[in-house]
C-alpha cells in the first residue's frame, strides 16, 4: 500500500484527483476545516444580507453592550457599533485583499517560474529578482507603498502580493525543473513540440498541484498580513470595518469592552486556522509519502 | 577548498548585485512620489528660500546619475539626512531605535528555538502518543494566531487585569537589566509564537528522518539508550533548523517586530518606522527601507556562510 502511493506522488495531478479527493473527505480534521471555511465564505459574500445591522451604522445609546444583549449578539464597541455586522464585513475584506494578494502574485509568480526553471539562461536574473523582493519585508514594502501612493485597501493587497511573488517563483522554478527531466517532457520536445507548448501543455497542468498548495499557504498568510497593515493604519481605511481596524480600534477601550478586542481576533484565527489545517490535508493527501512521516 | 571558495564569493557577490538593486529601488521610491520631491522633503514649510535650498541639499537640481552618486555617496558614509520634522539626523534616530529592536528579536529568536526545539523533539519521539497530538495543535495555533491579537490579549489579561508585566515602555540594559527583561520578555514571546511554530515543525520532521536513518539503528543496536541517541541527535540537528528558520523567517520577524512595538509601545525602530509614515517624513522613510534592505541582505549572507560552515552539504546547493 504504502508502496503503491510512493510510485503514483510523483504523477500527474489529474489522474490522482479522485484518490486525493477520498483522502481529504476520509479526513475528519479537513472536513472540519471546510465547514468553517464554507461558512466564513457564505457569511462573507452575503454580509449586506445576514448582517442584523449595517456595519458602520452607530447607536451611541447601546454603546459598549455586552454580548448577549437583545439584537447584539457579540455586543457593540464604543460607538454602538454591532460587533456581529462588522466582523461579517471585515471577514468580506479580509477573503477580498487575501484573494486579491494571492492572485497578484501567482500572475506574475507562475509564468517567472516557469521561464526561471524552464530557461537556464534567465535563471540568474530571476533569482536576482527574487532576491531583491526578499530584501523588503512586507512591511516594510507596505510602509513604502504606503507613503507613495497612500493606504488603502488595493496597496495592500499588492504589497501582500509582491512580497508572496518570490515564494512562487521558488516552488514553481523547482517543481518545473523536476518535470523537465522527465520522460514526457523529452519525448514531447524530441517530437518537435515548441517550448511554449510544452511549457503550456506539458509543465503547467502539472505544476498545478504545487501552486494549489502554496496559494493554501498565502492565504492565511495574506489574511494576517491585512488584518495587520490595517491595525496599523496602513490598509482599510476607517469608518470601513476590517478585522484589523477593528482591533486597532478596540485597543483604546479594550478593559472596559474586552468582547470588542476578543471577538475579531477569534475570527481572524479562526479563519486562518481552518486554511492552515486543510492547506496540510491538502498537501498530505497530494504527497502521501510525506504524511507517512 | 577551491569549491568552497568559488561557493563563498559567488554568494558575497550576489548579496553586493541585491544591495545595488535595493538602493536604486529606494532611490526611485523617493522620486516616485507624487509631485515635486523638495515640497515633500520641505513638509510644513513652504517659502521659496527653503524650497531652494533643499533642492540644493539633495541634489534635486541635478541629473539623476549626480543624484544617485550623492545620495550612495551620503548614505556609505553614515549621512542619511534630517527629519522633517524634528530636524535631528536620521542617523542617530536609527542608531537611538535600533538596539532596542535588536534586543527584541534576539530574545524572540531564543525563546522561539528553546520552545520550538523542545517541542518538536518530544512529538518526534512521542509518535502517536497524546504529547504529539499536543504538539502539533499548539503549533498549528501558532501559525494561525495574529501575533499582534495575542499581545493585546497579553496586555488585556496579564498585564492590566493581573498585574504581572508592565503594559508598555521600556528601560534600557545598562540602566537596569531585570527591569530591562521584565518589559521585553512578554514582547519577546508574542513575537516569537509563529516562529517556534515552524521551528517545532521542522524539528519534528528533522527528528524523523533521523531516527529512521541507518546510523540512529547502528547506534540503538550497539546498545546506546535511546536517551543518548536522541540527545546527541536532537542537538545537533536543532542548530541547523534553527538557523535555516531564522534565514527564511527574517522578513517576517522583522515584519513582526514593528507591529509588537507598536503594541508594547517600544522605542524601537518599528515605531520609527510608523511614525514617520504617518508624519509623512520622508527622508526616514527613505532611510528605514534602506537600513532593512540592508540588514535584510546582510543577516542573509552571514546565514547562509554559517550553514555552509555548519553542514558542507548545504554548499552543494549554491551551484545548483
Amino acid at each position: 500500500m504504502a508502496v503503491a502511493e510512493a510510485v503514483t506522488a510523483g504523477t500527474p495531478l489529474r489522474s490522482n484527483r479522485r484518490k486525493v479527493v477520498r483522502r481529504i473527505v476520509r479526513n475528519p480534521l479537513a472536513i472540519a476545516g471546510l465547514v468553517v471555511l464554507g461558512i466564513a465564505v457564505i457569511l462573507a459574500v452575503f454580509a449586506p444580507w445576514l448582517a442584523p445591522h449595517e456595519p458602520t451604522e452607530t447607536h451611541l445609546s447601546n454603546a459598549f453592550a455586552p454580548p448577549g444583549t437583545a439584537g447584539y449578539l457579540l455586543g457593540t464597541d464604543d460607538l454602538g457599533r454591532d460587533v456581529l455586522s462588522r466582523i461579517m464585513f471585515g471577514l468580506r475584506a479580509s477573503l477580498h485583499v487575501a484573494l486579491l494578494a494571492v492572485a497578484t502574485s501567482l500572475v506574475i509568480g507562475v509564468p517567472l517560474g516557469l521561464i526561471a526553471g524552464y530557461f537556464r539562461a534567465v535563471d540568474a536574473l530571476i533569482s536576482r529578482f527574487t532576491d531583491l523582493v526578499l530584501a523588503f519585508p512586507f512591511l516594510i514594502l507596505a510602509v513604502g507603498l504606503a507613503a507613495i501612493r497612500g493606504a488603502s485597501l488595493g496597496n495592500a493587497a499588492i504589497a501582500i502580493g509582491i512580497a508572496q511573488i518570490p515564494g512562487v517563483i521558488r516552488i514553481v522554478r523547482s517543481e518545473t525543473l523536476r518535470l523537465k527531466s522527465l520522460d514526457f517532457v523529452s519525448a514531447a520536445i524530441v517530437e518537435g513540440a515548441g517550448d511554449a507548448w510544452v511549457l503550456g501543455r506539458h509543465i503547467l497542468p502539472n505544476a498545478a498541484s504545487v501552486v494549489i498548495v502554496q496559494a493554501t499557504v498565502a492565504i492565511p498568510a495574506a489574511i494576517l498580513g491585512e488584518a495587520v497593515l490595517s491595525f496599523l493604519g496602513l490598509g482599510i481605511q476607517p469608518p470601513a470595518p476590517s478585522l484589523g481596524t477593528m482591533l486597532s480600534d478596540a485597543q483604546q477601550f479594550a478593559s472596559r469592552a474586552p468582547w470588542a478586542a476578543v471577538m475579531p481576533g477569534v475570527a481572524i484565527m479562526l479563519l486562518t486556522l481552518a486554511f492552515n489545517v486543510v492547506g496540510d490535508s491538502l498537501r498530505d493527501a497530494l504527497d502521501p509519502k510525506a504524511s507517512r512521516r | 577548498m577551491d569549491f568552497v571558495r568559488r561557493y563563498l564569493l559567488n554568494r558575497l557577490w550576489q548579496s553586493v548585485v541585491t544591495l545595488i538593486l535595493a538602493t536604486i529601488v529606494v532611490f526611485a521610491g523617493v522620486r516616485a512620489l507624487p509631485g515635486d520631491p523638495a515640497l515633500a522633503l520641505a513638509g510644513e514649510d513652504r517659502d521659496p528660500e527653503s524650497l531652494r535650498a533643499i533642492r540644493q541639499q539633495y541634489g534635486l537640481d541635478q541629473s539623476w546619475i549626480v543624484q544617485f552618486w550623492q545620495f550612495v555617496s551620503h548614505a556609505v558614509r553614515g549621512d542619511l539626512g534630517q527629519s522633517i520634522r524634528t530636524g535631528e539626523p536620521v542617523r542617530t534616530m536609527i542608531t537611538g531605535a535600533l538596539p532596542v529592536t535588536i534586543e527584541l528579536s534576539v530574545l524572540a529568536i531564543l525563546i522561539a528555538s528553546l520552545i520550538g526545539v523542545g517541542a518538536g523533539v518530544v512529538a518526534a519521539v512521542r509518535r502517536g502518543r497524546p504529547a504529539e497530538w499536543a504538539a502539533n495543535a499548539l503549533a498549528l495555533l501558532g501559525l494561525s494566531v495574529p501575533n499582534f491579537w495575542l499581545g493585546l490579549m497579553a496586555i488585556l489579561y496579564l498585564s492590566v487585569a493581573l498585574g504581572l508585566f508592565p503594559a508598555s515602555g521600556f528601560v534600557p540594559f545598562f540602566t537596569n537589566p531585570a527591569a530591562n527583561l521584565h518589559h521585553l520578555i512578554l514582547p519577546a514571546v508574542i513575537l516569537g509564537t509563529g516562529l517556534a511554530a515552524v521551528i517545532m515543525r521542522q524539528t519534528r520532521s528533522s527528528m524523523l528522518d533521523a531516527l529512521s536513518a541507518d546510523y540512529i539503528r547502528t547506534a540503538e543496536a550497539k546498545g546506546l539508550p535511546p536517551k543518548a541517541v536522541i540527545g546527541k541527535h536532537a542537538l545537533r540537528n536543532s542548530l541547523i533548523v534553527v538557523i535555516t528558520i531564522v534565514g527564511l523567517q527574517l522578513g517576517a520577524l522583522i515584519s513582526g517586530a514593528v507591529v509588537t512595538e507598536r503594541i508594547f509601545a517600544l522605542p524601537g525602530f518599528g515605531k520609527l518606522t510608523v511614525d514617520a509614515v504617518f508624519q509623512r517624513d520622508y527622508p526616514v522613510i527613505q532611510a528605514v527601507v534602506l537600513v532593512t534592505a540592508t540588514a535584510y541582505i546582510v543577516i542573509n549572507l552571514l546565514v547562509d556562510l554559517l550553514y555552509s560552515v555548519i553542514d558542507p552539504r548545504i554548499r552543494v546547493r549554491g551551484d545548483a
